[in-house]
């Protein structure tokens, strides 16, 4: 069980939390093709090493933030509001 | 006393004997012994059949990677324990054990017969004999095999004893308690740390308990090992514990410890937890957890009696226990040796020494050497004998040209192998760690650590005493949070060996007309693993699957390098290529008990009660469990099955007035500026036109387009909606809704608030509800031009201020009235109380989906799957055409969504009007077809209309709204049912009854 640092309570078992999975998805325009949308909908990279996710804490302050995760190692080298986007 | 045991030594006590039962045997031990030395001192060997082929086994190790001595332990018939290793199974008082696996008797097993047959057995035959006909794999392929190969059988009563759960941190945890643990623990105590120090055994100490030969500052290893542990036991900020198993290294140094509290004592105190389950977070984490010796793999290496040399020096050591009045040692090690050397001078006979290695020279070969014992240079074996004992071993000498000279055979009643040591890097490889492999060691080693953790000692390479307890010293004050007090030193000597070892099959062990086993537990030979190779298997991850080999409940803790350096041989190719299998949690079986600590029973899952369910039950109802919600199902009359209950319910509603308690609604206040706006965008409905005092049915689908929730949502104000959820949805909708406002609309000025528990909700149904509702609502007027359907007002019902809304889930003329869940139950009764003039009747939650049933309501979770758009349940003119965009627009639009062949609700009515069709049941276009049936949808939803005298049901059908008037086939177990599709509207279409 890993432990997450939420930005706002401090760090807490991971078992208070609720993962959101991949941060930062850019949901295409309405007009796009239903391609383009089926892809946004279903289809996700699952990347070994650093990985942008979305996490809540459940139960504790309720709130959305972003996490930066080795999904091989489980290590959070980042924690980050849940509004900001990082420059690519 | 026993011909076998010694006169004196070892940690057993000689003065107190236990008697115990091995299949119904009669035995005597001491108090300090384990099942598994306890049996050897009586001279029992053969304690178990094998897997597969029922082979005679014996015991082969002294520790937790044993992989053929599986017993079950009883003590009555709900503790029954099955698969115990007997070398950690501690003698007590009566202890009553039993052998696995063999039929009718240990002695004479009839499955020996797969052993003859085992050419039709070989690796895979599971996957290619047993496939045709399909049918034959429920009825004789699985039993069959199940009863034939199988491990021991779990007791089917409940299990009475009491588990506990605690957490625990601390900065050092060091997990075995081994001279490099026990070294650990003291440099980080030294460092002020808190410290957690667990090994499996019943005491500390590890290797040293079985160790004469070793001085440590000065003592010997036993008088050192017992200053060490009263040090860590006297000191303030150590926790010791014995018996703890440290099965899982899960992320951030969180480590799952299984502590056994009672299965060591005769007579367990009855309330006393039988195990605890320990979850440390540790700071740091000190792996200490020692290296298992490896088995040779030679023709008939499997017999009883045959096992490894550092386990009867243990058992000699430790338990005064002599495996063997006459044995040989087949080595690759010098430390294979030093148990030949123990036991002649504990008066056994040491017919002989075949070392595999072609020249052997070193401190402890010298030793046997002196002490007159023959040694075999460039040895193998070329088979054994003997039944369920051996009782000769043939060994030769490998020569230049590939032959076996010098064949002699050797009579013996023991066999020591000694083939290496295994680094123990379970919980290392379970951390994420990397491994690498060293060819100095022929080992894989840990190297790169993903967690906050270092090993320490034999688990690393260092199996020389001193090295080892030097690199424990190291890796405690180096985990500790300060080094500030200055360094302890150890000095240790213990008699150098050199332990590279062998790996692999023996020379000339594939020409042998004997088995050569790998895998003891799964009965794995190099012939299964030679088979997975030539079929083409490579990675060892498909040789493991396709052989079994290491998938038993050892997790190939003997078995895992010698396989793999066979399967390395064997296509030519470097062992690190090969690959190394997965290690997994659990290290050793750990019982359900222990992770379900206090989780069962009435403590398994929270229950969920509404204010009137105290009312309901005193009147008789039966409840039908929803999500955690008990909710009252029908409120059987005196004789009435709920066939006639609710029968009865549903015509009182259509004809009078019912009462419900709809009290498990889920309800949301979205509150603020905002608010109307937020459920624009989140529901597919329009809001911002819904007036004030009014209410709409609301249907929120995710992102991909798809039905998540419905319920009803009344405007309470201009800035202030009651949203009402399915029963079990309202979690999920707040979640969704919270993450839409935080992450996708934070501008919006909106705030969520669960109201679920704050509003006890009571359903008025029927065409007298209005009549009934006259003397129980005070400030509003009822009549339907002031108080329309589908409206909402604050009223005093029943003198509590609340919320009227006029909604009906029924059909009928109906309200919702909400009061604060306090007042729920005296309302009710107020209501109930008011209503009798005109014979209110309780209803429950099947005479609900029957009246919603018949007005075509669904049902989200039923009569929809997370496949059905709004559209496909007929819903679709709820949606806002106008709206620029809302959850889950864009999906709707894609092609797929618009096809004609969708699934769509329909009405399904059987034309012989009496056949209830089965829930789930499939619908097909044509009757009598024969697999593979072409399927056009599902049934949904299945009742008996009170009110309409016949079956009715729901249903999901392609294109369903084409069909109306056709006839469809629902196959059921008596036959296919004629059916015709019709609306799934089936009572007043028109809806004149619900605004009356
Ligand atoms: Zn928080």
């Amino acid at each position: 069980m890993m432990k997450i640092p939420c930005p706002h309570c401090g760090v807490r078992d991971e078992n208070e939390f609720q993962c959101g999975g991949t941060a930062h998805l850019a949901r295409p325009a309405l007009d796009a093709s239903d391609r383009e949308w089926g892809e946004y909908l279903y289809f996700r990279d699952n990347p070994k090493g650093s990985h942008r996710e979305r996490w809540r804490h459940a139960y504790g302050c309720g709130r959305w933030f972003n996490v930066v995760r080795d999904t091989l190692t489980h290590e959070i080298s980042a924690v980050y509001p849940i509004t900001e986007t990082p420059a690519r | 006393m026993s011909r076998w045991r010694t006169a004196s030594g070892g940690r057993i006590d000689r003065t107190r004997a236990l008697a115990f039962r091995f299949d119904g045997v009669r035995y005597e031990g001491l108090a300090g012994d384990t099942l598994a030395s306890a049996l050897l001192a009586n001279g029992v060997h053969l304690v178990g059949r094998s897997f597969k082929y029922h082979r005679p086994r014996g015991i082969v190790t002294a520790g937790a990677e044993e992989p053929s001595a599986l017993v079950a332990v009883r003590r009555d018939g709900a503790r029954e324990t099955p698969n115990l290793r007997a070398t950690q199974v501690e003698l007590y008082e009566g202890l009553d054990a039993l052998s696995q696996n063999r039929w009718p008797s240990l002695a004479r097993d009839v499955g020996r017969i797969n052993d003859w047959l085992s050419p039709l057995f070989p690796a895979g035959f599971y996957y290619k004999t047993f496939m045709w006909p399909k049918s034959a794999w429920k009825s004789v392929y699985e039993p069959v095999i199940r009863r034939a190969a199988g491990l021991g059988v779990a007791p089917t009563e409940p299990d009475p004893d009491r588990y506990a759960q605690c957490y625990a941190h601390c900065d050092v945890l060091v997990v075995g308690a081994g001279p490099a643990g026990l070294a650990a623990a003291l440099a980080a105590a030294d460092q002020g740390a808190r410290v957690m120090i667990c090994d499996e055994q019943s005491e500390f100490g590890g290797s040293l308990l079985a160790d004469r030969h070793a001085t440590i500052d000065g003592a010997s290893a036993a008088a050192w090992v017992a200053r060490a542990v009263a040090d860590l036991a006297a000191h303030p900020r150590v926790v010791c514990l014995t018996r703890t198993t440290a099965f899982g290294y899960f992320p951030h140094n969180l480590i799952g410890l299984a502590e056994r509290l009672t299965d060591h004592l005769d007579a367990p105190a009855p309330q006393a937890a039988r195990e605890r389950l320990w979850q440390v977070r540790a700071r740091s984490v000190v792996l200490a957890t020692g290296a298992v010796e490896r088995p040779l793999v030679f023709p008939g290496n499997d017999r009883p009696g045959v096992m490894l040399a550092g386990a009867a020096r243990t058992y000699l050591n430790r338990y005064g226990v002599r495996v063997g009045d006459r044995v040989v040692l087949v080595t690759a090690t010098d430390a294979g040796y030093q148990a030949a050397i123990d036991l002649r001078d504990a008066g056994v006979a040491v017919v002989g020494i075949a070392d595999l290695r072609p020249t052997v020279s070193g401190e402890l070969p010298a030793a046997a050497r002196a002490a007159g014992i023959e040694v075999t240079e460039s040895a193998t074996v070329l088979g054994t004998s003997g039944n369920r004992r051996v009782a000769g071993i043939t060994i030769a000498r490998t020569t230049s040209a590939g032959t076996g000279g010098d064949r002699r055979t050797l009579a013996c009643d023991a066999v020591l192998m000694s083939g290496g040591f295994t680094p123990s890097v379970h919980l290392f490889s379970q951390s994420r760690g990397k491994l690498r492999w060293s060819d100095d060691h022929q080992a894989f080693l840990p190297d790169r650590s993903a967690e906050r953790e270092r090993s320490a000692g034999a688990c690393r390479g260092a199996t020389d005493l001193a090295a080892a307890i030097a690199d424990g010293l190291e890796a405690g004050a180096e985990s500790a949070p300060t080094r500030t007090a200055a360094a302890r030193r150890i000095t240790a000597r213990s008699p150098r060996s050199a332990d590279r070892g062998y790996l692999g099959a023996v020379p000339l062990a594939s020409d042998a007309s004997q088995k050569s086993f790998v895998d003891w537990q799964h009965d794995v030979t190099i012939k299964d693993l030679a088979i997975a190779t030539r079929e083409g298997f490579r990675s060892i991850e498909h040789v493991k699957r396709f052989t079994t080999m290491g998938m038993a409940t050892d997790q190939g803790k003997t078995s895992n390098l010698n396989a793999l350096a066979i399967v390395a041989r064997a296509i030519d190719a470097p062992i690190p290529s090969v690959g190394l299998t997965t290690f997994r949690m659990p290290y050793t079986p750990t019982t359900f008990g222990a992770f379900a600590g206090p989780s069962r029973g009435d403590l398994f899952d929270p229950v969920r009660r509404t204010p009137i369910h105290a009312w309901a039950a005193a009147a008789g109802a039966v409840f039908e469990d929803v999500g955690m919600w008990k909710r009252a199902r029908y409120f059987p009359e005196r004789g009435e099955d709920m066939h006639a209950a609710v029968a009865r319910e549903c015509r009182a509603v259509r004809s009078a007035c019912g009462l419900f308690d709809a009290s498990t609604l889920g309800k949301i206040e979205v509150v603020g500026p905002g608010a109307a706006e937020f459920l624009e965008r989140l529901y597919v409905n329009s809001w911002a036109n819904l007036g004030v005092g009014r209410c709409r049915y609301g249907i929120l689908c995710r992102e991909d387009g798809f039905i998540y929730d419905d319920g009803v949502i009344a405007r309470l104000a201009a800035d202030r909606f009651h949203v009402t959820t399915t029963t079990g949805g309202a979690p999920r909708v707040l979640a969704m809704m919270e993450d839409y406002r935080q992450t996708e609309w934070p501008d919006l000025e909106v705030w969520l608030t669960s109201t679920t528990e704050q509003w006890a909700v009571i359903a008025v149904q029927g065409p007298d509800a209005r009549e009934v509702l006259r003397g129980c609502v005070e400030g509003i007027d009822l009549d339907a031009a002031a108080l329309p359907h589908m409206s909402v007002a604050a009223a005093r019902i029943c003198g509590i201020e609340g919320l009227v809304m006029r909604v009906s889930f029924s059909g009928e003329l109906g309200y919702e009235l909400n009061v604060p869940a306090d007042h729920g139950l005296g309302v009710w009764k107020a209501v109930h109380a008011a209503g009798a003039a005109h014979g209110i009747t309780c209803y429950g939650t099947e005479t609900m989906h029957v009246l919603r049933a018949e007005k075509g309501y669904i049902i989200v979770g039923q009569d929809t799957d997370g496949t059905v758009t709004p559209d496909d349940a007929g819903l679709s003119w709820a949606v806002g055409r106008k709206k620029p965009d809302f959850v889950g627009r864009r999906s709707l639009q894609r092609q797929s969504m618009q096809a004609p062949d969708r699934k769509q609700l329909v009405g399904l009515r059987p034309r012989d009007g009496r056949t209830l069709l089965d829930e789930g049941a499939q619908v097909a276009e044509r009757p009598d077809q024969r697999p593979p049936m072409r399927l056009v949808g599902h049934v949904t939803s299945s009742y008996q209309s009170a009110v309409l005298g016949v079956p009715i049901a729901l249903a999901m059908v392609a294109g369903g709204r084409a069909r109306l008037g056709q006839t469809l086939y629902i196959p059921m177990p008596g036959g296919d049912v004629e059916v015709e599709v019709v609306s799934p509207v089936f009572y007043d279409p028109k809806g004149e009854r619900i605004n009356a």
